[in-house]
């Protein structure tokens, strides 16, 4: 058992582009769950919408990185639109199973050979990194220290990658401390009640469902960023994924979803490792990728626990209640 | 200031940038395509198509592969001739039979090949391919399109069957205890996995008329474990229908991966219950055996099932539930009981809905639960959430649409229209079929 | 009970209302609602059928009838919570058909609910907030930008904190709402209801669940209201209180306007009597039973009248009542 290594890889996770997608992605979900009530079980569509409008953009439209990344997020922002019109009317669960239909219809329109030439069908899509990289103003060289070494590239990714997690905090701090959240807090608790006060109420939950998209967007570009757009990622499980890691920081906070992000992914990659060790060395008879599913099986387990016994998270008011109804 | 027009300009926005959508999905399909196969590509496809000797004029061919698809018509000499930009790869060369004169076929000598009319051939380094068909006298079989709509309609209704099963499970548990189980998806593979433990021949190999009753026991079994052990204790703690339902999708997570733990990520397949061989229905419509055996039973148990409900104390007192849980507690029903059933028939029904759907798919495999579970959710609100009946009237149509749809939409997204439909439902009347509207809330 | 109240300063009651006779449906001098064929069926109930209905303007007008008459759901069809079967509405001669509720909200339209809607995980000074209309901060691109919104900000801060002070909740302006009284929270919701600068506030049952000692006090706020230059639509139960500040009163029995009048006249219509009030509203029983002395009487009622009643006579009265109620049974 290397442990030296397990925990190297481990603390490296605190940095990696998928820890900052997940506390993208969690975040837009703050805003749409924690924020606005809406039960929204299709994060996986807007951030494939995102990651393949940035990479199509590149590949097939020859745009530069940053045009393709306003590509996705516009793309989102009009799918959100689309999504809410007929949904936003809907009760809970109903808005739920609208969602994951709606994500599962994208899923499938980036997957059927159909539109392979652009979307790469099954295969995915890769090799758009070139725009991307020239624009890099790191210097070649090795920086950083200890389990947070990377090159010009890795860098790179990651300090775009923080800058958006930081510019997309600090809007949603702004908003939940305006007039603009008192307004969402209001409708999370009664929409009646706001309605009788006359504020257009669909009006916020779109508003609210767009700006989520678009963030959660963001996040599937920064997972794309590094390495490939594969379609066998942007499935229901990444959506339940997100759910816990928001749930598990604290769901109608600002800092609970990145902090959610950041405990999930250093225990996945603590357990990958860790598990990984264990069936190489022989302890557990068993294969490592039989192993890999057993730490899903705990994030089954954990959501499950969650929701019963610890819904507002780690940062999350007991008061506050996170399910209304 | 929000202003009253957002809500119209909302609308219009969402329909111009929609139509903008599919623009440039148009134009995205179009443009690279036509870039392709040029004039001056430099490697060469050629033939000759002669019948008895003689060449024949007219006759068409597709080539497809790399370069896009091009088509070439056979010149006075038979001959025919492209250009294609790439060697070293496969191509696909497609003979359009009914270009050909009457009682002329494309002959298969050795008997294997289904579709002698459609060669895969790959183009090595020297940059030419030729290739000649062989031509005979013989029987064009054409299958109309009304027959293939018939054979997809008797599908669709296999599928749309057996996807009922599972749905007025569903319908009914929510009806019950107004919670949207998202494990039920793991339900109907559970049903499928405990078969394959029973009947596989790697493991107990139990013969399949022992097997799959009991793979539906095992599943029934597990709908009234899951009750005691976490739907009851939080039911009586009081927790709220969006909680629980997150809870099924962790539930859910779980499970599916348990299951991927415990076989895989290969497709498994069950042993066939009858031996197998097409059997002609009417038409150009064929079927296997165990198609009509799988129809039979769900026809068999879903009628079961139909008079239980109707008929039966406990099957009213389900119903009484779903209407008004508060008076049904109150004129005495113990609603406990009544749910742990419902629990325990919607887990068993779902069990033989999987061992079904493998023989159907045919194969299983650890997530074949997700897709189904969307189908169910279609199916249920198509009908009517919380109704039996709807459910199954639900199902029947997404799955006689599903099957059907595939005669006009690529194959891969055949499920997406089913997905399509649930939307357009959720739009127009949430309610479905048979539900009513006070529901939705 | 309503014996133990003191009796409000006097504020006269508005008179001329109408047009003609009182009916069912008459017309109004001066009416800010007008409704007509008003009809809203559940399954094959009918709950709301009124034909003709006006309310006049800057008056308080009482709407009362037993359960299920359908007088919430003929609020929710007037400010747009609801969708009629059939039937016009106008709101200060503007049509209401079709206007979602927040347009009629803005428009000057604003209704309190039976089940009080105090947002309570909200501040009762956030609550306050919310009522005001026309916030640029609410605006989702201005939200982001501090400077243009704070100064309005403060602004309707303070003017909640004086309305505040009016309703005695100013010690409570930071605590949670979730955390007061049930009378305290109608209050807050009349209090945020004002916030909006109404012109016709319609309140469902604003006494319902509401200790008496601040009964007096939500009186008082609403004959405010009224000297404020608002028209108020009020749902009660209470006979005393809509006697106390009503001007006009409405009579709805199973989803039509049966009667209408003055409270006075009202009360002594004996179809009314009939299906709601019982008889003798005018009297107080506590004079006709000599319990109460003459001067102590409810000042709602008749005293001169309950005291030259004999008991006995209304006694026989209640039993023939009784005996000819069982006749009609057997």
């Amino acid at each position: 058992m290397d442990w030296l290594q397990i925990f190297n890889n481990t603390l490296a996770s605190i940095l990696s582009p998928s820890t900052l997608a997940y506390a993208l992605a969690a975040l837009g979900l703050a805003i749409h769950f924690g924020f606005g009530g809406l039960i929204n079980m299709g994060v996986a569509a807007f951030m494939a919408i995102g990651a393949y409008g940035y990479a199509i953009s590149i590949l097939t439209f020859g745009f530069p990185w940053w045009g393709g990344a306003l590509v996705g997020l516009v793309g989102a922002a009009v799918f959100a639109l689309i999504l809410g019109i007929p949904t936003l009317r809907l009760r809970g669960d109903y808005l739920a199973i609208a969602t994951i239909a709606a994500a599962e219809v994208v899923r499938l329109l980036f997957m059927t050979t159909t539109f392979a030439d652009v979307t790469g069908s099954a295969g995915g899509l890769g090799g758009y990194h070139a725009s991307f990289r020239a624009s890099n103003p790191f210097p070649e060289g090795t920086y950083g220290f200890g389990p947070w070494t990377y090159n010009e590239t890795d860098l790179w990714v990651r300090v775009m990658g923080l800058m958006t997690l930081a510019f997309a905090t600090l809007l949603v701090f702004m908003l939940t401390r305006s007039p603009w959240g008192r307004v969402m807090k209001g409708i999370r608790e009664d929409e009646d009640a706001i309605r009788s006060l006359g504020k257009n109420v669909f009006s916020y939950k779109m508003q609210s469902l767009v700006l989520g998209g678009v963030i959660m967007a963001a996040g599937g570009i920064v997972y794309a960023l590094p390495s490939a757009v594969n379609p066998g990622v942007y499935v229901t499980s990444l959506t339940f994924f997100v759910w816990t890691a928001l749930l598990l920081g604290g769901a109608a906070t600002v800092f609970g979803p990145l902090l959610g992000s950041l405990v999930f992914w250093v225990i996945q990659t603590f357990l990958t490792n860790f598990l990984s060790g264990l069936t190489e060395s022989g302890i557990l008879d068993m294969s490592s990728s039989q192993a890999g599913t057993l730490r899903f099986v705990l994030v089954g387990v954990a959501l499950m626990l969650l929701v019963v016994f610890m819904p507002q998270g780690f940062l999350g008011d007991k008061k506050e209640l996170t399910f209304v109804r | 200031m929000p202003t009253p027009a957002l809500l119209r300009r909302t609308r219009f926005g969402a329909i111009v940038a929609f139509a903008a959508f599919l623009a440039a999905l148009f134009a995205a399909l179009v443009l690279p395509t036509a870039a392709h196969a040029e004039e001056g590509d430099p490697f060469k496809i050629s033939g000759i198509v002669t019948f008895e000797d003689e060449p024949l004029e007219g006759v068409d061919l597709t080539i497809d592969g790399p370069g896009g698809e091009q088509d070439v018509t056979t010149d006075a000499e038979g001959r025919w001739t492209v250009q294609v930009p790439e060697r070293g790869v496969e191509y696909t060369i497609t003979l359009h039979e009914d270009t050909l004169p009457d009682g002329v076929v494309v002959v298969d000598d050795t008997g294997e090949d289904e579709t002698p009319n459609e060669v895969v051939r790959e183009m090595g380094q020297g940059g030419r391919l030729t290739l000649n068909f062989f031509l005979g006298e013989g029987e064009r079989i054409t299958v109309t399109f009304v027959d293939q709509l018939f054979q997809r309609l008797f599908q669709g209704l296999n599928f749309g069957l057996m996807l009922a099963l599972a749905s007025v499970g569903l319908s009914l548990v929510f009806g019950t205890t107004g919670i949207s189980n998202f494990a039920h998806a793991e339900m109907v593979t559970f049903g499928a996995v405990a078969a394959l433990l029973l009947v596989g021949p790697a493991s107990l190999a139990l013969p399949v008329w022992v097997g799959i009753p009991l793979a539906v026991i095992l599943s029934a079994a597990l709908g009234y474990a899951l009750d005691a052990t976490i739907w009851r204790p939080l039911r009586r703690r009081g927790v709220g229908t969006v909680q629980l339902m997150i809870l099924s999708i962790g539930l859910s997570l779980a499970i599916r991966y348990l299951f991927q733990f415990f076989i895989g990520g290969d497709v498994h397949q069950l042993p066939p219950m009858l031996p197998g061989g097409s059997i002609p229905l009417f038409g150009a419509v064929t079927a296997s055996a165990t198609d009509l055996v799988s129809m039979a039973i769900s026809i068999v148990v879903i009628i079961a099932f139909a008079t239980w409900l109707t008929r039966s104390r406990i099957g009213k007192a389900t119903r009484a539930i779903s209407d008004n849980p508060a008076l049904a507690a109150t004129s005495g029903i113990d609603v406990n009981r009544v749910v742990r059933i419902v629990w325990i028939v919607s887990a068993g029904l779902a069990g033989l809905s999987g061992v079904l759907y493998t023989y159907y798919r045919p194969g299983l495999t650890w997530d074949m639960g997700v897709q189904f579970l969307l189908l169910m959710f279609a199916a249920v609100t198509l009908g009517g959430l919380g109704t039996a009946y709807g459910a199954l009237v639900g199902s029947l149509i997404i799955g006689i649409l599903t099957e059907t749809i595939s005669l006009w939409v690529p194959a891969d997204l055949r499920f997406a229209g089913a997905l399509l439909i649930l939307i357009f439902i959720l739009l127009v009347r949430p309610q479905g079929i048979l539900g009513r509207r006070e529901r939705i809330g | 009970m309503s014996a133990d109240i003191t009796p409000p300063v006097s504020r006269p009651k508005s008179t001329g209302l109408h047009i003609g006779e009182p009916a069912a449906g008459v017309k109004k001098v001066d009416p800010i609602i007008v409704a007509s064929g008003v009809k809203r069926t559940f399954g094959g109930l009918t709950a709301v059928d009124v034909e003709h209905l006006e309310i006049p303007r800057g008056a308080i007008t009482a709407l009362i009838g037993p359960n299920g008459a359908g007088k919430t759901t003929l609020f929710n069809l007037l400010t747009g919570f609801d969708k009629p079967d059939a039937g016009s509405w106008s709101y200060d001669g503007k049509d209401l058909a079709n206007v979602p509720a927040h347009k009629v909200a803005r428009m000057g339209l604003i209704r309190t609910f039976q089940l009080t809607k105090a947002l309570g995980r909200l501040s009762v000074m956030d609550n306050m907030k919310l009522g005001q209309t026309g916030q640029t901060g609410e605006r989702f691109w201005h939200s982001l930008i501090p400077a243009l919104w704070r100064k309005q900000d403060r602004e309707i801060e303070q003017r909640a904190d004086e309305l505040l002070v009016k309703f005695k909740l100013d010690k409570k302006r930071d605590d949670l709402a979730a955390g007061m009284s049930g009378g305290q929270k109608k209050l807050l919701e009349m209090a945020r209801a004002l916030m909006t600068s109404p012109t016709l506030v319609m309140l469902d049952e604003p006494m319902a669940g509401v200790n008496p000692a601040l009964t007096q006090s939500l009186l008082d706020h609403i004959l405010d209201l009224k000297d404020e230059g608002m028209t108020v639509l009020f749902v009660e139960h209470d006979m005393h209180m809509v006697r106390h500040i009503a001007d006009w009163v409405v009579v709805m029995a199973e989803g039509r306007v049966v009667a209408e009048g003055a409270p006075d006249q009202v009360m002594r219509d004996p179809a009314v009597i009939d299906a709601y009030l019982g008889a003798h509203q005018e009297l107080d029983l506590g004079v006709v039973t000599g319990r109460v002395a003459i001067i102590d009487a409810d000042p709602t009622t008749d005293a001169e009248a309950s005291a030259s009643v004999d008991a006995a006579v209304i006694e026989a009265e209640a039993s023939a009542e009784l005996d000819a109620e069982k006749e009609n049974d057997k």
